[in-house]
């Protein structure tokens, strides 16, 4: 079974977006051992929003396209990893090690621990 | 140490992170005891305690350690209850002072990683039966119950325990030393890790959307195996051969059979539902593997399956190219199953009659006198060239051949089929 580990951030944060080598030496151990583990499928960081973002709203039929930054939004979706393993319970798990890693460096996440849809959709 | 939390879910937890960091822990402990059967003992010893400890004070942040750390500490507690009777062993005792040190971080990860090769090569060593490797495989790397193992090779659980129990006996009496083996048997023992991995993965990729879910389960156990091989051994170009292979197959599961579990053909299967991911996965392992060098069975059985994957209609696939590599399997691994198989592709690239000159010289091998896949591919081949009246008889000759029902059935259709186009 797939999980979808996203994590979320607030850009104002120093350091949020902008990591230290620290930061960056221990997320490449934590990615590594996920990896090892042979639970990794994927996984991919995202630029701050003031980088080359866009964000668009369809609200009653009406579709807008405002370009970032997202000042107003607090928490964003700054990466994700996609992970393929036995029981919710163990994405829980590796997820509390990936959010330990930010705490460990003084920075406040929030990781979301999602279900992918497998099978047909007409299912 | 993270919040207490409810009984109930630290008690679930501590189930998870065993099954995540058994490996570890069982070859953590195991490189110091140098005994795979005593090193799993200490480690249930271990998930014992964490059952005590964690609901109560809270899951560690390091739990791998932390168990791999209680093992070890009850192991020199054992050496030294030996000691007490043998004093040889008091120099053993002093080492092992050295390498278990009450600190967590003591615990390296790299030498982790060493031990788990050990291990892994130890529980996949050809002095033990295929399946034997695989259970044991699963219950020291993987984690797994004998509850859990017994379903997914549908037999029951005293059997597999009996199994596990008798493969550690074998290795204690033949004395395998718990090390990586030496250039010299390097390739003979990288052979029976692989193909205990491909066995696992088999055992549940034979079984079309079954109502077990175990089965489907043990492809996933497989591939977790073959990537945690990757991380071990990335100079190896057949570990990376044998991920590729697996990841291409494990793409076609949700295609592979239809919603009664009717098992789909590969050019009949809906290509749309194929998991590019893993296909993307699969052909990256198979870079890495050519890359390292020459191919061998595992990185050539992954071209053939990434053939079919890069083709997105069964008209595209590049037949001509499956036929020679399976002509440079057959030179590898000669079998008249892989020469079964050039005679299909080479029937594809280059036409029936082609195909079935190749084909009909294995009527004689007596490796396939029973194997109802030599004549249904003789009739598909008689039919394609207007030959009907042999074709039928191929395919009655089939039909009595399989153990499978629903096989029977199709080729009892298209034996008729041939009947009614003679007339």
């Amino acid at each position: 079974m797939r999980y979808m580990l996203m994590h979320k951030l607030d850009e104002n944060t120093p350091g949020a977006f902008d990591p230290s080598p620290e930061f960056i030496q221990d997320l490449g151990g934590y990615i590594e051992e996920v990896a090892k583990a042979g639970v990794l499928l994927a996984a991919e960081g995202l630029e701050k929003s003031s980088n080359e973002s866009a964000r668009i709203t369809v609200t009653k039929g009406r579709t807008t396209v405002i370009d970032g930054p997202f000042t107003e939004t607090k928490e964003l979706i700054a990466g994700f990893g996609l992970l393929e393993v036995r029981s919710k319970e163990e994405a829980v798990e590796w997820a509390r090690r990936y959010a330990d890693l930010f705490g460990r460096h003084g920075i406040d996440v929030e990781v979301d621990v999602r279900r992918v849809s497998e099978g047909p959709m007409e299912s | 140490m993270s919040p207490v939390t409810e009984p109930e879910a630290a008690r679930r937890t501590v189930e998870t992170v065993w099954r995540m960091e058994a490996g570890r822990v069982v070859a953590g402990i195991a490189g110091v005891v140098r005994d795979v059967g005593l090193a799993e003992e200490l480690a249930q010893d271990a998930l014992v305690a964490a059952l005590e400890q964690w609901p109560r004070d809270g899951v560690p942040a390091n739990p791998g350690a932390w168990l791999t750390t209680v093992g070890r500490r009850r192991a020199v507690d054992a050496i030294r209850r030996r000691q007490a009777q043998q004093r040889t062993l008091a120099e053993l005792g002093r080492d092992l002072d050295e390498r278990v040190s009450p600190d967590l971080d003591a615990v390296v990860e790299e030498t982790i990683d060493d031990d788990l090769l050990r291990l892994i090569f130890v529980a996949c060593h050809p002095v033990l039966s295929p399946i034997a490797r695989a259970a044991l495989t699963l219950r020291l790397l993987g984690g797994l119950t004998t509850g859990e193992i017994a379903r997914a090779f549908l037999t029951t659980e005293s059997t597999v325990g009996q199994r596990i129990t008798r493969a550690k006996q074998t290795l204690a009496t033949a004395h395998v030393p718990f090390e990586v083996p030496g250039p010299a048997e390097r390739a003979e023992r990288l052979d029976s890790v692989l193909e205990v991995v491909y066995l696992i993965f088999n055992e549940g990729y034979a079984a079309t959307a079954g109502d077990d879910w175990v089965r489907p389960a043990l492809c996933q156990e497989a591939l977790r195996l073959a990537r945690l091989l990757q991380g071990l051994m990335p100079g190896e170009p057949e570990v990376h051969g044998l991920a590729a292979l697996l990841e291409i197959q494990a793409s076609r599961t949700a295609a592979r059979a239809g919603p009664d579990g009717a098992p789909i053909l590969l050019n009949d299967q809906d290509r749309s539902r194929w998991d590019r991911l893993l296909i993307r996965r699969g052909l990256a392992a198979l870079d890495r593997a050519r890359a390292l060098g020459d191919s061998g069975p595992y990185t050539i059985q992954a071209e053939i399956a990434a053939c079919h994957a890069r083709a997105r209609t069964p008209g595209e696939t590049d037949w001509a190219r499956i036929a020679a590599l399976y002509a440079d399997l057959a030179r590898i691994v000669p079998s008249p199953v892989v020469e079964l198989n050039r005679a299909v592709a080479v029937a594809q690239a280059d036409g029936p009659a082609a195909g079935l000159e190749l084909a009909r010289k294995l009527a004689d091998e007596p490796a396939l006198a029973h194997y109802h896949l030599l004549p249904s591919v003789l009739g598909d081949l008689l039919a394609r060239l207007g030959r009907h009246e042999e074709a039928r008889a191929e395919f009655e000759r089939a039909a009595r051949l399989t153990g499978n029902a629903r096989e029977r059935s199709l080729l009892l259709e298209r034996a008729a089929g041939c009947r009614s186009k003679k007339s």
